[in-house]
């Protein structure tokens, strides 16, 4: 750092990350406006490219910045505070997509265009939904046992410097994250119901479709958390990213939760 | 690193010009650029405007012709209207205005720049971060610019569905300006996002020793409320816009009755951001006027701890009032009842907000400077367009005045001569802290008449207007309706020529203002910690944390 300070807080040196980082994200976005009124996906790749490399290039110089020392304790309490903001703003994104369910299940569209007074039926007439107890429940099973791995690697990190059961932990959180998703996948693939067409399969898709993203971004960052414990990362008081993936896996599990009592089970 | 022991030596800013404006991690750079921007922004803006007034200005269509835009009237029998390009008018007007000109200039700019200074922060909490936020700012706009050039409804450029973007209009509009318009708008929230995750971190985490939360400035707390409004309330109509974009595009029902979607219910999830969207205009504007209106009175603020309550409850009320703006769409009695009593209960904070202004003042040792007259301009229009709120608030009443130019001139009172007045008096009042050079007052004081006079030519006839039954969102109007309009145009045009002069004000002090000297060239009642740094502040600040007394000024006055 080329600057004297006097204090605890991370005072960074300029980047081109940002500038790079919403350029290709212009690009990625005008590209699938294009990919969607058929022009092809190629804007939209290059885009999508470009900030894949500028998330590697940024957070890779994060992670560099921590083990050099400079997220001090103060610097930690705040990239923790970050974390859980951003969080919080992912639950407000869910809650759109839980509104326009709870609506379309409590309130359903009469089919005779008498809405509001009459109400119609939920689900709508036509629609053959999942059984919540086959699949699906295993599938919260798994995401549950999930959590609870990276909690035993979690715990092994802060409180045993267990380096091995991390790794136990860590590896069965992935491999089972990703059982879910080709679970998830396979579900998709037998469904009953269309995504176009009909509000079931509108709110069922995106709103189950948005939490599998999360699942994929959530199995990702484990993933890379191994990769650093692999390389000897983290510490018992220094453990940043870690804690990060945890918590977001556990956002993830709870936002299932909720997508299954209310989606699969009660408004099936 | 973290604990160099040398502190407080001058050291020169040795960064390029790429560097320094393309690269920054400074908190200051970066409001910099964030005012600069959204005064542009604004400028286009604003230039849609005045050519709406202009076809307003008498009754028929002289400008927005098929045969062509024109910019000399055409006789009527030349001029086949063209209400695809005065619908994109209004729906560029009102989103660049909502989305990139005041949040950017308020929460952006002022945020950025001065509340870190106030709190005593060497920097924000991710000052890599921060500049991502301002970046896709500018990616936003970008997106919105083009979506105004792009292929849209009717075969002609651009989306004409108001900045609501309610459904059908929206899901049906042709071409693809519309996709582009939602992206813009996912980015811009993206960028607000991350801005108010930066905000609350650096509040919470970096505040000088001794500054306990009841001690913070006002305005870092309006900015601090603004951040939660912002961070609760974005990602909702995040998830609005992507349901139209799905229904645009993918087939989906959300909105689609067809399907067995609910148009209406695009408009409760919209107006759930859309309601906390207009206090994140304004609150930041509310902090700037308390430290103006002090500073100007020679009086510390009357009743800081009410103040900064009365922001919490304003925060928390704007989430539960939304469907005020929906009083018409077939909701029942109950529900209409309980959105009017909650909208009326946010008259009681802001009520405390005013009267504390007032109070202030009162007995104070007044100095009419620029910053003053506007933080009085806002003072006067904000409460005049918080009045014409309640009356809207009543769903009664609100059956005849709903989209009517009454609600256009009530939102204009609290937004335009609202957070625009705040705006500007934060602009005088911090011109000589950010540029180290003073504007010149005669000029200023003629910007703000000029403004004054015209912002209420312009509106006040439209609450006449309005009660007269003239519809809001249309391009052409009966011959009754002429005077008032005439009138209005009138006041558009002069508040147009007072922006300019505004500009050239700005220009002028950069180039050949009086160097500021003294770190704080007003008084001493104005005691944050910002006027205890050179005007303009080193590149890093606070190298050496601020010590209480620097602040803590309570004892003394």
């Amino acid at each position: 750092m080329a600057h004297a300070k006097n204090h605890d807080y991370h005072i960074l040196n300029p980047s081109i990350w940002p500038l790079l980082g919403s350029i290709f994200g212009f690009v990625m976005l005008f590209g699938a406006v294009m990919w969607m009124h058929e022009n092809g996906p190629w804007m939209f790749l290059i885009g999508l490219v470009g900030v894949l490399y500028v998330m590697f290039g940024w957070w890779s110089e994060t992670i560099t910045e921590n083990q050099v020392g400079d997220h001090t304790p103060v610097v930690l309490i705040g990239l923790r505070y970050g974390f859980i903001l951003f969080i919080m703003s992912e639950i407000m994104f869910f809650f759109a997509w839980f509104w326009s369910f709870f609506k379309h299940a409590m309130y359903p569209m009469d089919p005779g265009g008498n809405s509001p007074a009459i109400d119609g039926i939920w689900p709508p007439a036509g629609i053959e939904t999942f059984d919540p107890w086959h699949l699906p429940l295993i599938n919260t099973l798994i995401l549950l046992c999930s959590g609870a791995a990276a909690t035993w690697a979690h715990h092994a990190l802060v409180h045993e410097d267990n380096r091995k059961d991390i790794k136990s932990g860590l590896v069965i959180a992935i491999v089972l994250g990703l059982i879910f998703t080709v679970f998830q996948a396979y579900e998709y693939s037998h469904a009953a119901f269309g995504f176009s067409g009909n509000i079931y399969g509108a709110n069922f898709y995106m709103a189950t479709g948005f939490h599998g993203f999360h699942v994929v971004v959530g199995t990702i960052f484990l993933f890379i958390c191994l990769l650093r414990v692999l390389r000897g990362h983290f510490t018992a008081t220094n453990h940043l990213g870690f804690e990060a993936a945890a918590w977001y896996w556990h956002f993830v599990d709870v936002v299932w939760l909720f997508l299954f009592c209310a989606v699969y089970v009660w408004g099936g | 690193m973290a604990d160099a022991a040398i502190h407080g030596h001058e050291h020169e800013d040795n960064r390029g010009f790429f560097t320094r404006w393309f690269m920054s991690t400074n908190h200051k750079d970066i409001g910099i650029l964030y005012l600069i921007v959204s005064a542009l922004v604004g400028l286009v803006s604003v230039i849609f405007t005045v050519y709406m007034r202009m076809e307003l200005m008498e009754p028929g269509v002289q400008y927005m012709c098929m045969e062509g835009w024109r910019l000399t009237a055409a006789a009527v029998a030349d001029c086949t209207p063209n209400g695809h390009l005065w619908n994109v008018m209004i729906t560029g007007h009102g989103i660049l205005m909502m989305f990139f000109v005041v949040i950017p200039a308020l929460f952006g700019g002022f945020g950025n720049y001065f509340m870190p200074l106030q709190i005593g922060a060497p920097d924000m909490a991710f000052p890599r971060m921060n500049n991502l936020s301002f970046w896709l700012y500018v990616a936003g706009t970008t997106l919105a610019v083009c979506s105004v050039f792009s292929p849209g409804g009717n075969g002609q450029l651009g989306s004409g569905v108001g900045w609501v973007l309610y459904p059908p209009l929206s899901t049906n509009e042709g071409g693809y300006s519309m996709d582009l318009a939602i992206f813009a708008v996912h980015v811009s929230g993206a960028s607000s996002i991350l801005g108010a995750i930066n905000m609350i971190t650096t509040f919470l985490n970096m505040r000088a020793p001794g500054m306990t939360l009841f001690k913070v400035p006002l305005f870092s707390w309006s900015i601090f409320v603004t951040s939660w409004l912002i961070l609760l309330s974005l990602p909702v109509l995040a998830g609005a816009i992507t349901m139209l974009l799905t229904d645009r595009n993918f087939g989906t029902t959300f909105f689609d009755p067809s399907g067995g979607g609910d148009p209406i219910l695009y408009q409760h999830i919209l107006w759930f951001f859309g309601h906390p969207e207009v206090y994140i205009v304004i609150l930041p504007g509310f902090g700037i006027i308390s430290h103006v209106i002090a500073t100007f009175s020679r009086k510390p603020v009357f009743g800081y701890l009410p103040m900064v309550w009365a922001i919490i409850a304003i925060g928390a009320l704007g989430f539960v009032v939304w469907a005020h703006h929906m009083y018409t769409v077939g909701m029942s009695l109950q529900q209409q009842s309980y959105f009017m009593l909650a909208t009326m209960v946010i008259a009681v904070p802001t009520g405390v907000k005013v009267f504390s202004w007032i109070a202030t003042m009162w007995g104070g040792s007044l100095e009419f400077k620029t910053p003053m007259m506007f933080a009085l301009g806002f003072l006067v229009l904000f409460t005049i367009g918080g009045v014409t709120g309640v009356v809207l608030s009543q769903a009664g009443v609100d059956r005849a005045y709903h989209d009517t130019y009454y609600v256009v001139a009530h939102f204009h009172y609290v937004m335009s001569l609202g957070a625009v007045f705040a705006i500007f008096s934060g602009v005088y009042f911090y011109f000589p802290k950010m540029a180290g050079r003073m504007y010149n007052e005669t000029l200023g004081h003629i910007h703000f008449w000029m403004f004054f006079i015209g912002a209420n030519l312009t509106f006040f006839p439209q609450h006449f207007l309005g009660r007269q039954g003239m519809p809001r969102r249309y391009i052409d109007y009966p011959e009754a309706f002429a005077s008032y309009n005439y009138i209005s145009s009138l006041g558009a045009f002069l508040s147009f020529a007072s922006f300019l002069l505004f500009f050239a004000i700005i220009i002028m002090a950069l180039r050949s203002g009086a160097k500021v000297t003294e770190n704080n060239p007003w008084n001493e009642y104005a005691d944050t910690l910002e006027w205890t740094l050179p005007s303009p502040p080193p590149e890093h600040t606070f190298e050496q944390l601020p010590k209480q007394e620097d602040w803590d000024k309570a004892p003394s006055h």
